[in-house]
């Protein structure tokens, strides 16, 4: 029997893709065949290569780059009950200036929030570049019917959000039931059209601690990619684990795969669990070995989250004043 | 019968309750005042002081929230497990500093008495250094004094273990946490009181221990801007620093400092409050009244 390390795929035509991904869309069974006709992911193999990925040494005038870039990636998040338009508004204007003591510090990617705070957060951001992200579709277990999914995707967009963060139904997932996800992501996808013809982004989350195996985190990617999304995020960041560098990296293949599949590039995001300059700078590390470097661009490659930031902040101040900087000298979110 | 071979020992770091390699992987060759081999110790680098601090500083709000009485339980604590180590310990100091044993023997002694000593500061302190101030206004006006947060102490060169007491317990019986800088080249009784830090109750990440020369963690404990105060005294007669190039880089974040004297002070002295208060601010609260 032949073993294929998956670590080391580099071409897709031994994924047995058909070349028609129509066909393989177009029943219920046909979906079923081509998702588990997809090769298995070497658990041990992955963990291997993303755990040596990580020890790459990355220091001066490539770490200032990274961790730019990576402050540029940031989609800075709050995702809680209790949010305020207080809260909302500070974050937003973080994004905008997140160092206000370092002019040279670029703006976030985006700011994150539930779609009833998406007004809030675009009267602040307008058109500086920096995108609002809203999560949809009964967000964070998606479980709901499918048109209060998408009236929350529509009402989301309606309020201005650039890019919207969809979650899939894990249950469905689960149970084999591909088709159903696959037919609501291409509804979102839908519903996330406005009525100027432009479409706001969709990012697929996929929840990955709840879906048990890299197997399914790559069966996963595949069906968002051909529903249609253009981001395949890692989680919700309220389960964990949240995301892990082999789950992100098993992604980044599945994203890479589907380009030379396809001619067509889709965005990754890991969420959740991020919170060092020095792990955010091993998934960077990732993208340029797994996918390239293409992917190393805001448009492709996002971080969710939070308390990252800060820490992304704090390492560039050290760079620049060649001190050890503290929490105490940036805001608390 | 054949020969038992000797167990070299490589020591590690003590950093937020755990013993890390330095980060760096560097250690150094530790030598008794003969020149003989004792073991090696990790060198600590720019980012294991990094480390220690981040340490500090998590650990700083449970510390500082304990009630005195229970810090100074802790710190007694700490005195008798030393004391249950007494002979481990005399030995350490005799070989590192050359001497008598009667001479150890004195040293742990005094240090044992000296952690008491502060321990019995703990919740007394207040009483001395605090109280309520006679304003001409309706208020009722006290001061209460409050640890001021992450200290970094350069521990003295010489004396190593009763001057590391006498610096480090005074720090820490006041709610401060600490990252301590160990003697370069008698690192060996700092080595073994993090050992009894670890198995007494002193939670982890309130006292941070740092081997190896200081010319690289003592600047960067001096410039970090997320340490509130330094103790500069083991700068004296230390090799690679300059204790005014360490004020000045101190003074950008407005740190406490406590400066190095000329000659290593003789540690036998009757320590009086001046190392407590060093590291207290005063909270001052005018509470009206009559009204």
């Amino acid at each position: 029997m032949l073993v294929r390390v998956t670590t080391l795929s580099s071409t897709t035509s031994s994924y047995g893709v058909p070349a028609d991904l129509a066909e393989a869309t177009s029943s219920d069974s046909s979906l079923r065949r081509f998702l588990h006709g997809l090769p298995g992911v070497d658990q041990v193999g992955a963990e291997a290569r993303a755990a040596s990925l990580g020890t790459r040494s990355i220091k001066t005038t490539a770490k200032a780059f990274a961790l730019d870039l990576a402050v540029r990636m940031v989609d800075l998040t709050t995702l809680e009950g209790q949010d305020t338009p207080g809260k909302v508004r500070a974050l937003a204007s973080k994004a905008l200036r997140p160092d206000p003591a370092d002019p040279t510090c670029p703006q976030v990617a985006a700011v994150c929030v539930y779609p009833d705070m998406v007004a809030t957060a675009k009267e602040v951001l307008g058109d500086s570049g920096v995108n609002v992200a809203a999560v949809a579709t009964a967000f964070p277990s998606g479980r709901a019917a499918r048109d209060i999914k998408l009236m929350d995707t529509q009402d989301a967009v309606e309020a201005g959000a650039d890019e919207i963060d969809m979650v899939i139904d894990r249950g469905a997932f689960l149970a084999g039931r591909y088709m159903q996800v696959f037919e609501e992501i291409v509804a979102v996808r839908e519903a996330c059209a406005r009525p100027d013809g432009s479409t706001a982004h969709l990012k697929v989350i996929f929840e990955t601690g709840e879906l048990q195996t890299y197997d399914n985190v790559r069966r996963a990617s595949w069906l968002a990619m051909m529903a249609g999304g253009h981001f395949i995020k890692t989680s919700t960041g309220k389960v964990q684990p949240a995301a892990t560098l082999p789950v992100t990296m098993v992604m980044l293949e599945a994203v890479r795969d589907y380009r030379e599949l396809t001619g067509q590039m889709v965005g990754v995001k890991p969420a959740g669990g991020i919170r060092t300059a020095k792990d955010a700078i091993k998934y960077l590390v990732t993208v340029n070995e797994v996918a390239g470097q293409d992917w190393l661009d805001p448009d492709w490659f996002r971080f969710g989250a939070s308390t990252l930031l800060n820490d992304l902040l704090m390492q560039r101040t050290k760079m620049r004043t060649g001190r050890y900087s503290g929490p105490d000298y940036f805001t608390l979110d | 019968m054949s020969t038992r071979i000797d167990v070299r020992k490589t020591y590690k770091l003590y950093i937020g309750g755990a013993f890390p390699r330095s980060e760096s992987g560097r250690s150094y060759v530790v030598e008794d005042s003969k020149g003989t081999f004792l073991a090696n110790a990790s060198y600590a680098s720019r980012k294991d002081a990094r480390d220690a601090v981040v340490a500090a500083r998590k650990a700083f709000g449970g510390w500082s929230a304990r009630t005195p009485y229970n810090r100074g339980q802790v710190v007694y604590r700490i005195a008798e497990v030393l004391e249950g180590r007494r002979a481990q310990f005399v030995d350490e100091v005799q070989r590192s500093e050359g001497g008598t044993k009667r001479q150890a023997e004195a040293a742990v002694d005094e240090s044992v008495d000296r952690l008491v000593w502060y321990a019995g500061w703990a919740d007394k302190l207040a009483q001395v250094v605090g109280g309520t101030n006679p304003v001409a206004a309706p208020y009722f006006n006290f001061s209460v004094p409050e640890p001021t947060g992450v200290v970094a102490v350069l521990a003295p060169q010489q004396s190593s273990l009763l001057g590391l007491v006498s610096v480090v317990a005074p720090v820490i019986v006041t709610g401060n946490t600490v990252v301590v800088a160990t003697s370069a080249t008698r690192p060996l009784p700092a080595i073994t009181l993090s050992e009894v830090l670890a198995t007494s109750d002193v939670p982890g990440g309130v006292v941070n221990v740092l081997t190896g020369a200081l010319g690289d963690t003592a600047p960067t404990l001096a410039s970090h801007m997320d340490v509130n105060a330094i103790d500069l005294t083991g700068a004296a007669g230390a090799e690679g620093v300059d204790p005014t190039a360490l004020e000045v880089a101190a003074a950008e974040n407005l740190k406490r400092v406590v400066r190095a004297a000329a000659e290593e002070p003789d540690w036998t002295e009757a320590p009086g409050l001046d190392r407590m208060t060093a590291f207290l601010e005063t909270k001052t609260v005018w509470h009206p009244v009559g009204i």
